[in-house]
This record gives C-alpha cells, structure tokens and sequence, in this order.
C-alpha cells in the first residue's frame, strides 16, 4: 500500500518522555538516520540531572529535539513541529513550546488516571479540548509494543521497554528515514543479548509497519538532503569534537595528550573519548579531584606532553589557582571549561556562557590566559586544535569555553583533510642559551616572548621553576620590584602578542551600509545567525561578527566597533562580553541577556535586534 | 631487604625504567647555585646534605631526576639541588608528580613535602598517590608545626598544643603520618630522623629500590616554633632506649633490654626481654602483604616517644601505576597499531556530498 509523501523543507521533532524512557537514545538514533540521508541538521538534548528522576513526574522528563533540513541550517529549532510524548509529564512540560497546528503523537497507554493526576491534569488532555488546534495522533505505544513482541520469550518489562524503538520505527516511516543504521547499531549494542537484541528489531520493525498501515497516517513526508559543500561529512557532537580536535593538536605537534580530569557534567564525554583513544598514545588520568586533575596535567606539560584537563565551572573555580602556576611556570596547558548554568551547582545539564570573566579573572594576581570559544558543535574540533596550538607555541595555558549545549548538541561536520591541519612545532630547547654554557629558563622569544621549554632527561638544561616570582631572564626567586614589575608586564605582553597570529575579525554586512552590528561569541553563533537572516528577510541591514578569541580579541576588533551606530551583543549571561568591550573601547554596546539554562530562540533574537535596528 | 652499594650492577629496582649512567658523580654535583635560606638550627640543612650526598649513589643521570615540592619551608628544596625540579603549589605536588611520572616512566621523581602541605591542604593528593602507586618517592618533612606562616599548630602538633592560633590549647587529635600511609595502601613505608644522617640514608636508599610509591617520614627539627620536639629521640643518654630500629628479619629490641612481643587484638607490646623470653620477641618482617602488623608497629610511639619505631615499616611490591597505565597505551597499540587520524575524524558513519 503507498500513501501520499508530501514535502518539506524543514522539521523540528522533539521526543520527550521520562527519563528512563531511552529518549535521548531514540533523539540519537533518529539523528544519525538524518544525518546519513544528508540533510542539514542540529539537535538539542535536554536533560535533567537526576539519573532516574521518580517515574512519570515532571523534573523526570528528558527531551531531545532535531532540527532537519534540505538547506543549511543553523539551530536545532525555536519550537517543534512535531511533539512525540511517551507520557502526561512529557506532554505538560512541553506544550507550552508548541505552536498551534504542531502535530503530537502521544502514548495513550501512559495517560491513565494516576498517571495525570502526578502532573496535575485533571481531565485527560487528549480527549478535553487541550489540545484543539494540534494535530494528535493517540497512539497505544507501549501495548502495541508488548503486542508486537508477544511471540518472543521475554518479560513484559523488557518487551515495554522497546516502546522507543517503536517510537523510532513510526517516526523513521514518517518521515521516509532510511533504517539500515539503526538496525546496525541495534545489532552491535546488544550482540550479547539475543533476546533483547530480537526485541528492539521486532519493535523498531513493527513501528515502521505500522506508520505503513494505519490510517491514522496518511501522509508520510520527506525532506530533500540538504545543497551542503562537497565533501565527506559525519554529525557530531561538541564533546566528540573538543576530544577529536585534542587528539589532532597531539598528532601535529608530536607531543603525547596527557589528560588529567575528574568526572563532571557536562563535560565527562571528553574524558570517556578520550580514555578509548590510547593507540594515539592518548593518557587519561581520572584524577581524586578537579585539582589533581589539572596538577597532573602541569606536571606532565612539565615533562613534554600535552597537557590537557576537562571539566565544568564548578570544577573550573577549583583548578584556577593551578592555571595561575602554569602562567608562572609559562607551560602549555590546554584547560576546557564546558559552561553549566551556575553559579555553584546551579543545572549542571542546562547551558549558560557564564564563565567568560571567570576565564580571564578569576585567578589572583595579573594573571593573563589566553582564551578561545568555539561557535558551533563541530566547530569544537577546530577550537581544541587552536586551543593547542597557542598553548604550546606561545608556552601558556590556554582557556577554551565550550557549553553544555555545544557539548551535547551536534550538526553535520565535513571532514578536513589532515594534511591542510596546522603543523604545531613544540620547539623543544636542547641548547644552553646562557653565557658560559648556562640555561636561562626565562630568556625569551623576542617575537612571541615565549620562554624555552626544557624537558627532563636534557642535559644541561637542569633548572628549576615553581610559583614564586622569577628573575627575568634566570628564573631564580626574585623579590625586586623593578623586576616583578618587568615581569607582570611582560606576562601580560606575551599575551597580547598571540593577536598577532589570529585572523582579523570580519562583519557580514551583504547588503552593505547596515548601521547596527550584532557581536556574538561561543555557542550563540547559531541562534544569532538564523536571527540576522529573519531580519534581513525583512528587508533590515544588520552586521553580524562572531569572536573565537576572547583573550586577545582580533587586533582590528575596536576598528570594526566603530564601523557601527550601534552594536548588539547577545549573550547567555548578564553581559559578560559587553563589559569587557565597554572597558577596553568606550563603545556603549547594548546587551541582550536571557540565562534560563537554554539557548536563544532565532525569533526573540531577530525581536530585539529589530527593534533595535528601527530605533531613531 | 637487597642491599646495594652503588647504583652500578643491575641499579635500583624503582629505576628500572630510568637510563643508567657511568659518571661518577659527587655530592657537589647536585648542589645548585642558589643559596641555601633555612633558619640556622633548620633540620632541613641536615636532610638536604644526606640528600645531596646520597644522589650520587642513585647512578642516573642528574638530568633524569626531577624533584617536586609544595609550599612550606621544606618546598624550597628543589632550588637548592642541581637537577629539575618544580615548586609548585600548596599541597599539590603529588598532583603534579603523578602527571610527570605517568608520562615519563624515565624519571626519578621526588615529591618533597611537610606537615601542612602533605597531610593538611594536600592530604587528599597524598593519599591518593599512595594507593595508585605512583613510582614517586615520598619524603615528608614533620616538624610538628607550621613553619612558613610563622607558628601555627599542624596536623601532626600533639594535642593541647599552645600556638598562635591555639592559646588555649590545639583542641585537634594528630596524626600519625605512619599509620596514615599503611591506611592509604601505600607499599613502602618508613621513617627516619634528620640528625642521624646514616639511618636516613639507608632509608632513601630503601625507598630508590622500591618500584612504586614509597613514603618516608623525617622526623625534622624546627629551632624557631617547635625546638626540641624531638629532644627525648635525640639526647644519646635516652635516645637507645626509645629508638626501636627496625631490620628486617631480626627480632624487635629495645636498648635496656626490652622488646617486642605479641599483645592481645593483633597489637604490639614491650616488654622486659628477661621475663618474657627471647624466644618471644616478633622478628621484623617488612614484606607481609597484609598491612596489620605494620600499623601495630606504627602506633608503639605511644605514649609519645616512648618507644618509636625508625626504619622500613612495610616494602611490599604491588604493580606500579605508571607502568599500568603505559602498557595499556602498548596493548592498544599493538592490538590496533598506531592511531591513524584520518581513520579517527571519519569513523562512524560518514556520507559524501558530492
């Protein structure tokens, strides 16, 4: 039987359900579908931090949205098109992000009596004008699952927890997904469980059929793979790429990775990837706290590896008297902060950009680090890489601000070619480079002022380094003013002159003459550009740039302020950046701040930068 | 336990992984330039010169020795000695130490520390090298008190100690560094006191050979804020009958003809050798894998100094971390050869568009 497939060019679907459910394993599996037919995508997970949160209740629920299309697209979506709602909780928590006429697909099997009264619906919102001007489609999952399963021999607890993959099946039918993927990754995820192996298939299978053969569905649609630039592509996620971008400044700079890191969401992935990778020479250390660590790291960084530690803001704040050594010790140290909504624990499993002034602050001291932000998922790879290669030709540690929803999230990548990747040059000392044959570990580099990194086992280099300020060009304790005055200001200068090998900052202004600018930096790069093409759709003229240095900026950053009328600088904190621009250019930029744990939507942000761009 | 005479011959069981070298070199070779700045009276001038002259003895080259120090009066030893090393930060060094020799097995790597900086803010590190066994060599400074920040009670300060912090009394229950390291796993344990260079020594030379983590507590002498805590292990008149010297296989003796004997519970006693019979005296045994006996042995100091065990509490092999956790870089290598990074970006699945 064929039915009628209709097209689009774009949809978002958010899976939700109770966090036991296998929502972001379904969100995944539906992901790699799309990306493997080619079209555009970018995902949201959303989670809470409770590992099993009590069953059917709101803070349980765990959601995953995609955003899928056949041209270049740049956030996972502002609001679903389709809500798949394995529960009532599921249902409530998100139908407030529903736009009218949104299709939802609910689990009829889970809206019992009890289990919407625990959410508060007093009648059933399926069935009492809730949801008139959706679309719904009541479907019984869960006993259609059990059903589909029933001539296997398992327990009816297994046979409903393949409701997911039941799940999977209808929405891969829906929306034309090819399947061979998943039953491949089924395949591999429980070859040592037959039974359960047999029984997600069987569900997988028997959602799809059913799609088939309803009549609840009668159009099925497609969405056309996406025009992206030739080239092999994978989708990946922010961690994958911090963690494969660490491994690639490893290869082009010859140094073995050594990562010291303790376990903390959202940044733990980086830690698992990169403990998988020890044919690379890769060693994780799994430290007794954020401070070991980042210890371990420097101590390694000491010894001629790259030194790498992970973590998240709490874990941040305990390593940052560490940080402050290796700017003393002037050793490469690479330091990935994954911002969480803050401050203290705050939602360990929410985004937020709130850490960007502890990077460059939060230490005692003038204590100048270098720092990066990625833009986008898969650029994380490219951030990491850069991240390695200031940190060890400019012998400094070096900060790189990922998100939680960078980290978790993830788009369509195209492949580089290894060979076009920068070659990182560790330029060990091997040479006294003192009178009489003495080593003088602080004598530096006079372009980039960067000291010799003497590793253990050259002889002759022997030399000793630590916390205390230094003589400047010997490295001996030193207490003399004039020196410590000398030394803070070339510390700093050091930091200054990495500006000197990072691209000039460039504004996208297509029509030209655009009078107000829209700066933004790290994770909001997707919500800001798909906000500026609303815009100009409109007709508006509006500038966009995006930095990926925080510390130095580009060179020509206050030229290109003062390009502008006006400046916008969105950002998920309370103007962090804005401050900073306002400090060091006197330019009065206009912030535009909202910290509730997610990222923008295109539309708030296309809102107020209108609004701004038709001020008189 | 194997004695060794010079690092020549088949070296040091804990250097295994670290080049030999012929030169014979001096104490004054690993002398720095840098003067020495310790109080006059320091304990610590004593340690760094049986330090100093014992080196040589190690048959490394001095290029392959780092030593890495926290904060304190006793972490400026790494500036007063000729090869790497690193100052670091209040109690992190052996943080930092594990980094260095997981990722450079070559290294002979000492971590040098106190009261404050390794039992206090960095006990946490401490403890954890310890279990991991970590080819770190552990040598903690114990004066008792609080150097540095001029007199205030440490961890190990006796209870009831006046300080400036504690006018009224230290109301804080000490540690015993000893019993705190066979709590924590370590595999070599030992103590040692700063004037008695050729005790001190024997025991560096101990914790050399040992593959692993090795802990050395040295009893250390501040003249300006604790002077004399050490006096009743230190006045000759007393000292031989306070001191027990532990030699492995030999029986526990006392001088005024006590010793050693098995008490109730797994604890130790001591008592007259006369009455209670030669023959009932415990032999020293450092190898026993179960870390009971040492710990009995770790807590005769009470009450306190009246008889204190100096010498190898506990040398026991157990696989060494660093050693692990390159094999497992090995073992990967040699199951998947080495890593190919193009392979890596384009695993999972790729599509292409053309």
């Amino acid at each position: 039987m064929s039915k009628q497939i209709e097209q689009l060019d774009r949809v978002v679907i958010r899976f939700a359900g109770d966090s036991g459910d296998g929502m972001q394993l379904t969100g995944d599996r539906f992901t790699q579908e799309t990306a493997s037919f080619g079209n555009d995508l970018s995902t949201l997970p959303n989670f809470p931090a409770e590992i099993r949160a009590p069953a059917g209740t709101l803070p349980g629920v765990s959601s995953f949205q995609l955003h899928f299309a056949d041209h270049d697209i740049m956030t996972p979506g502002d609001a679903p098109d389709v809500l798949v709602a394995m529960n009532p909780a599921a249902l409530k928590a998100n139908l407030g992000d529903l736009p009218r006429g949104a299709t939802v697909i609910a689990n009829t099997d889970e809206f019992t009596k009890r289990a919407l009264a625990k959410v508060g619906f007093a009648t059933d919102p399926l069935t009492d004008g809730t949801l008139e001007g959706f679309k719904v489609s009541a479907v019984p999952l869960t006993s259609m699952t059990v059903g589909a399963l029933a001539h296997l021999d398992i327990s009816k607890k297994d046979a409903e927890r393949a409701k997911n993959m039941f799940a999977l099946g209808l929405l891969s039918w829906m929306y034309n997904r090819p399947t061979e993927g998943t039953t491949a990754f089924l395949k591999s995820k429980f070859a040592a469980k037959p039974d359960i192996l047999e029984a997600n298939l069987a569900a997988f299978q028997a959602g799809w059929n059913f799609g088939e053969t309803t009549e609840d569905f009668a159009v099925s649609y497609e969405v056309k793979p996406a025009r992206l630039p030739a080239g092999t592509y994978r989708n990946i996620t922010g961690n994958l790429a911090t963690a494969y971008g660490l491994i690639a400044g490893s290869q082009r700079s010859g140094l073995p990775l050594f990562l010291g890191s303790y376990p903390i969401t959202p940044a733990s992935d980086i830690l698992h990837e990169l403990s998988r990778h020890k044919e690379f020479g890769v060693r994780t250390f799994q430290a007794e706290d954020e401070i070991a660590g980042v210890g371990a790291a420097l101590g390694a960084a000491f010894g001629g590896s790259l030194g790498v530690t992970t973590t998240s803001g709490p874990g941040m704040v305990l390593k940052q008297e560490t940080v402050g050594l290796a700017v003393m010790t002037e050793l490469p140290l690479v330091i990935v902060d994954v911002q969480r909504a803050g401050p203290s624990t705050g939602m360990p499993t929410k985004t937020e950009q709130t850490d960007l002034l502890m990077a460059l602050f939060g230490r005692n001291g003038e204590s100048p680090v270098p720092v990066v932000a990625p833009s986008s998922p898969a650029d994380c790879f490219a951030v990491a890489l850069e991240a390695v290669r200031i940190a060890v030709t400019h012998r400094t540690p070096v900060i790189m601000l990922s998100d939680g929803y960078l980290a978790n999230g993830s788009e369509p990548w195209r492949l580089p070619e290894v060979a076009d990747l920068p070659v990182i040059d560790p330029g060990f000392a091997t040479e006294p480079n003192g009178p009489d044959g003495a080593f003088l570990p602080y004598l530096r580099d006079e372009e980039t002022l960067a000291r010799p990194w003497a590793v253990p086992g050259t002889a002759g280099l022997e030399h000793r380094i630590g916390g205390i300020e230094k003589h400047a060009a010997t490295g001996d304790i030193s207490y003399t003013p004039a020196n410590h005055d000398l030394m803070v200001r070339t510390r700093q200068a050091k930091v200054d002159a990495v500006a000197r090998d990072i691209p000039p900052l460039e504004a996208d202004d297509p029509d030209g003459g655009a009078g107000v600018l829209v700066l933004g930096w790290g994770g909001t790069y997707g919500s800001i550009t798909a906000a500026v093409r609303r815009v100009r759709r409109t007709g508006r003229r509006v500038a966009q740039a995006h930095l990926r240095h925080l510390n130095p900026f580009p060179a020509n950053l206050g030229e290109v302020l003062a390009r502008y009328d006006r400046v916008v600088v969105p950002e998920i904190n309370l103007g962090q950046l804005a401050l900073l621009l306002r400090g060091r250019y006197l330019v009065d930029v206009i912030g535009y701040n909202k910290v509730r744990g997610l990222p923008f939507t295109a539309e708030e942000l296309a809102g107020a930068l209108q609004e701004v761009i038709d001020r008189d | 336990m194997t004695e060794h005479t010079h690092g020549g011959g088949e070296g040091f069981a804990g250097l295994r992984l670290v080049p030999k070298t012929d030169t014979a070199y001096k104490m004054k070779d690993f002398k720095s330039d840098q003067e020495v700045r310790w109080c006059p009276g320091c304990g610590d001038y004593a340690v760094l010169a049986a330090f100093q002259s014992f080196l040589p003895q190690l048959g490394v080259p001095r290029e392959n020795i780092v030593i890495v120090s926290g904060i304190g009066c006793s972490s400026r030893f790494p500036y007063y000695l000729s090869t790497y090393g690193v100052h670091s930060i209040h109690g992190r060094a052996p943080a930092v130490a594990t980094g260095l020799a997981t990722s450079r097995p070559d290294l002979s790597v000492w971590v040098v520390t106190g009261d404050g900086d390794g039992l206090s803010i960095g006990g946490n590190h401490l403890i954890h090298a310890l279990r991991r066994n970590v080819n770190i060599n552990v040598l903690l400074f114990n004066n008792r008190i609080y150097g540095l920040t001029k007199g205030q009670y440490s961890p190990t300060s006796e209870a009831g100690k006046i300080t400036k912090s504690s006018p009224a009394g230290s109301l804080d229950h000490p540690f015993n560094p000893v019993s705190l390291a066979l709590g924590a796993e370590a595999t070599f344990v030992a103590r040692s006191v700063d004037s008695d260079r050729k005790h001190l020594t024997s025991v560096l030379r101990a914790a050399a050979e040992h593959p692993g983590a090795s802990f050395v507590e040295v009893y250390q002498n501040c003249p300006i804020f604790n002077d004399d805590a050490f006096e009743p292990l230190k006045d000759p008149s007393a000292r031989d009958a306070r001191l027990l010297r532990l030699e492995h296989g030999e029986p526990l003796r006392l001088g005024g003809d006590r010793g050693v004997v098995a008490g109730e519970y797994g604890a130790l006693e001591v008592v007259d050798t006369a009455s209670a019979g030669e023959e009932r005296l415990v032999r020293h045994d450092a190898h026993r894998e179960d870390p009971g006996y040492a710990f009995a042995l770790s807590r005769l100091d009470r009450p306190a100094f009246e008889h204190v065990p100096i010498g190898v509490f506990r040398d026991v092999r157990r696989p060494v971390y660093d050693e692990l956790v390159n094999e497992q870089v090995t073992d990967a290598r040699a199951e998947r050869g080495d890593g190919e990074l193009s392979a890596l970006l384009a695993g999972g699945d790729t599509w292409t568009v053309e």
